[in-house]
């Protein structure tokens, strides 16, 4: 008789220690120096200091600024984006499948070049827009000033209005159609459904967006860095970010980053939880069903108004910001006419093939984010594998640990890594390319392991426990039968890392130095010190290798599907 | 008198012809049920009666009301029929509470408060949904949740009921429950039921009479004693219950397969016109086929499976296999031997059917 032998205990105990490792180093730890730092800075715990840190007027402010831009971004977004999830999903709106996909675009495009093109169109001396109003039709003063409140919330919710157009207009379409129909034939008009029923069904994925994009603009960068910065508005991550970069390690400035960052984890945590909740109150089970026939609102003489307004949306908001950034990047000089002679590709040959700077910022992202992507692929799926499959004492640390990195926006790992990896604990990685590594693996893990639960939830246990009744060791079995389930988590692990990576700002502004620019930190300093037409030429650069890589990608894992 | 009325009536999705003209009547009170298999139009068949789907050609009238007309281009909305329906994922509403849900058809009516109020309740009564009612649906079982669906349908008191495979969710045994208090509902508040189902027993169980449906077309509309007794063609002689089709050979003196010889079958006549064919099928119930010690349909028999209180034979006759079932103690042919069929009530179909 053959007698299964189950692997020794330890395997699964070694297993299950480098995960919850690999969690404390690169996330918890660097989260706890900065909570630490914030209460304990001054050696005790001071809450008088703390008061005294929040209420100087200047992160008071930042802390102010940040939920105002949020609150407008988030109420705009939601509007924006389920309106439009509405329209796509419930009414006859000609070119429906085509707009559900550009409606999507705006997530692929990094939100800090839009404020760019942003601040060219409608600078209110110098932008575009403006000129053409004042110039030749005559206004006296510009139409819009984008260095404002509202113009940095208009930017940020043309880029993550998306947010709730995925999640309302899937509820949308997962949605049960005889939900409505009941009501229906009850006697209710399609107006009265809409309002009574559609809505208030859909409304926890519209909250759960609307949550997420509160989280993501309180701690967003880019927008409020480039719109404003320069007019003295600053909300939390720019306000650590100056006190960084201005101050180089002067206690009292760290000391105010900190109580700021920890402000950003404690209401990220807050929205999480606020999150899951609304989401995992399981009364709003809608889904369901095998008809596939929802009911199609008939719009009328509405529906050529509204294709009107999308594909205008359309226009202004993707195509005008993109083309303005391809044709700055082709001009000679910033501020000269779009004309033919002032036109050519001279730019783009220099920043790509010319200039040092520029060609190290591209050759760092992409080593950068594949890097990162690669570690923190399979880092994911091992600690994925061990919250999913492996039954062990002690999980419950991990499983704590596993929703750490959901919780921890950009600037606050920044921060974390450069109290934790500065040398005040043996190992100094400051202004090298590792400290930006470091930070990247833990932004990023968030994403590995949603990508690899999701794929190891699919693979059931008694897949695996057949093949071990069948002899196989724990290793093989790994390495036979899972392996090749969860390549496809992976691979969508791998991708939801590289791309995001290539274009990223918040975490690396905040790392580099000039040896270590990264493709959004060249963009972004570019334009900060006037070197507006390379700052657009290598956006423009970027740009193309985010939508040739999205394309990619849609390539590999269409052609995975089959 | 009728109530319900199709005249013509067909349906296409793309080259699909889902429902192909179709007539029928229903009157008021009775329960009419649509059978036949997934796909061949029963719900598009209902959902053009409750008004979710125009029609492409035909009317469809309930009393003197039109509801659809393609000719005249005329087309009530589902909101403005007034009947009630059930869908077999119950789609009753997760926000509003079991009581919130009933009232809903009837706070649209703009009836008196104290209107709704009495009608709710009594329809929550009589589904027995009163210590419910202040519970949200999704708290329910699938059973509570069908009883919700049911209560919003009549709270309205509608003259017809479109119910379409309401049971097929449920658990089987619940299913049996629920037939009984669907039943019942109807006694009390006297609509017209139009039933959608694939399960033939159940349609027997509570229809007044049953339409079978084939690819979109209408095979039978009869009793359920009727269509039970005297399917019409073969599709529904195989559909209504557990079925053996045997090919036989006719002539003035009987039939034939081919190894046997010619059996005569005086009891049943076979219509003159299938006569004329000279290949046609015998059709039969397993409890309608009995061994004889000699003569009849020779076969040989492959397995015998005792099932508790029948046992199951399964004869090979030229090839095709007839099951039989015989209680348990009655004497039966041993796996391998040649037996004898006799068949007494068979049906005879054309082989074209
Ligand atoms: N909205 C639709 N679009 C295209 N085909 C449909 C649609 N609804 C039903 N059909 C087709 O019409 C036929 C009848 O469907 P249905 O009435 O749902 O059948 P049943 O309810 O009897 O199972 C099927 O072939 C189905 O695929
Ligand atoms: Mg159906």
């Amino acid at each position: 008789m053959n007698i299964v032998k189950k692997p020794g205990l330890s395997i699964t105990n070694i297993i299950l220690f480098i995960s919850i490792g690999i969690l404390v180093i690169f996330v918890a730890f660097p989260v706890l120096l900065i909570l630490f730092n914030a209460f304990f800075g001054g050696g005790t715990l001071n809450v008088k200091d703390i008061v005294s840190v929040v209420s100087n007027p200047e992160t008071y402010q930042a802390l102010l600024n940040s939920v105002f831009i949020a609150s407008g971004t988030t109420l705009f977004s939601t509007i924006v984006g389920t309106f439009f999830a509405w329209l796509v999903t419930r009414t006859d709106l000609p070119f429906k499948g085509f707009m559900k996909i550009v409606f999507l675009v705006p997530f692929m495009l990094p939100s800090f070049i839009g404020a760019i093109a942003w601040k060219m169109l409608l600078n209110p001396r110098a932008g575009y827009i403006n000129r053409f109003f004042m110039d030749t039709l005559g206004f006296s003063d510009p139409v819009f000033n984008i260095y404002s409140y509202l113009g940095m919330m208009l930017v940020e919710t043309m880029y993550l209005f998306p947010f709730v157009f995925i999640q309302v207009s899937g509820a949308l379409e997962r949605m049960d159609p005889t939900l409505e129909e009941s009501a229906r034939i009850s006697g209710a008009g399609l107006f009265t459904i809409t309002r009574k029923i559609t809505i208030p069904l859909v409304l926890p994925s519209v909250i759960s967006g609307a949550l997420l994009i509160m989280l993501y603009s309180m701690a967003h960068f880019g927008t409020v860095a480039v719109l404003g910065m320069e007019h003295g508005i600053f909300n939390i991550p720019t306000l650590i970010y100056e006190k960084i970069h201005a101050s180089a390690g002067n206690f009292q400035s760290i000391r105010t980053a900190t109580v700021l960052a920890s402000v950003l984890i404690i209401s990220a945590a807050c929205i999480i939880w606020l999150q899951r909740k609304v989401l995992g109150s399981g009364k709003y089970q809608i889904i369901g069903g095998k008809s596939f026939r929802p009911v199609e609102l008939k719009l009328r003489g509405l529906r050529y108004p509204l294709l009107f307004i999308c594909l205008g949306y359309i226009a202004f908001t993707i195509l005008l910001p993109t083309l303005t950034i391809f044709l700055v990047g082709g001009l000679k000089t910033y501020g000269l006419p779009f004309t033919m002679e002032n036109l050519s590709l001279a730019n783009y040959h220099f920043v790509l093939f010319e200039w040092q700077l520029t060609k190290d910022a591209i050759f760092n992202s992409v080593t950068l984010g594949f890097a990162a992507a690669v570690i923190t692929m399979f880092a994911g799926v091992m600690i994925s594998y061990v919250l999913v499959k492996m039954k062990v004492r002690g999980k419950g640390i991990l499983e704590f640990l596993g929703v750490l990195p959901f919780s921890v926006p950009g600037s606050v790992i920044a921060l974390g890594v450069i109290l934790a990896w500065s040398g005040k604990f043996g190992i100094n990685l400051y202004n090298t390319v590792w400290i930006i590594l470091v930070a990247y693996i833990a932004r990023y893990m968030a994403f590995s392991l949603q990508a690899n639960k999701a794929a190891l939830s699919q693979v059931h246990d008694s897949l695996m426990e057949a093949a071990q009744a069948c002899g196989a060791t724990m290793g093989q079995t790994l390495k036979d039968i899972v392996l090749p389930l969860v390549r496809p988590g992976m691979l969508s692990a791998f991708f939801l890392i590289f791309l995001p990576a290539l274009r990223e700002l918040t975490v690396s502004v905040m790392l580099y130095s000039p040896a270590t620019r990264t493709l959004g930190v060249a963009i972004y300093t570019l334009n900060e010190d006037g070197e507006t037409v390379y700052s657009a030429a290598l956006a423009g650069i970027a740009l193309i290798i985010i939508v040739l890589g999205q394309l990619f990608i849609k390539k590999v894992l269409g052609a995975k599907q089959q | 008198m009728s109530y319900i009325k199709l005249v013509d009536v067909t349906k296409k999705f793309g080259e699909v012809i889902a429902v192909n003209n179709l007539n029928f009547e229903i009157g008021e009170g009775e329960c009419f049920s649509m059978l036949g298999p997934s796909g061949c139009g029963k719900t598009t068949t209902l959902r053009m009666i409750a008004g979710f789907e125009d029609i492409d050609d035909g009317e469809i009238y309930a009393g003197d009301k039109t509801l659809s007309s393609k000719k005249r281009g005329y087309y009530l909305p589902p909101e403005k029929r007034d009947f009630g329906m059930v869908f077999q994922a119950f789609a009753v509403w997760p926000h509003l509470s079991v009581y919130e849900n009933v009232a809903f058809p009837l706070k649209l009516k703009k009836l008196k408060r104290e209107e709704i109020v009495q009608r709710t309740n009594d329809a929550l009564k009589h589904t027995n949904l009163l210590d419910a009612a202040k519970k949200s649906p999704a708290d329910l079982s699938g059973g509570g949740k069908q009883r919700v669906a049911l209560a919003r349908a009549l709270a309205i008191n509608p003259k017809v009921m479109l119910l379409d495979e309401p049971l097929s969710s449920l658990d089987p045994h619940l299913r049996e429950e629920m037939r009984f208090e669907i039943k019942d509902l109807q006694k009390h508040y006297g609509f017209a039921i139009v039933y959608v189902t694939h399960d033939q027993s159940e349609a027997m169980a509570l229809s007044d009479r049953i339409l079978v449906m084939k690819l979109g077309v209408v095979q039978q509309i009869d009793s359920p004693l009727k269509v039970y007794n005297e399917p019409a063609n073969k599709f529904v002689f195989s559909f209504i219950g557990l079925s053996n089709f045997l090919n036989v050979s006719v002539s003035d003196k009987g039939i034939k397969t081919k190894d046997s010889g010619i059996v005569s079958y005086p009891k049943y006549p076979i219509d003159d016109a299938l006569k004329t064919q000279k290949d046609i099928v015998l059709a039969s119930r397993p409890s309608e086929i009995g061994f004889l010690s000699e003569g009849g349909i020779p076969g040989i028999l492959k397995r015998k499976s005792f099932l508790g209180e029948i046992i199951d034979y399964a004869v090979d006759v030229n090839g095709a296999e007839i099951r039989i079932q015989k209680g348990r103690k009655e004497p039966g042919p041993n796996t391998g031997e040649t037996c004898h069929l006799d068949f007494y009530h068979p049906h005879w179909y054309s082989c074209n059917d």
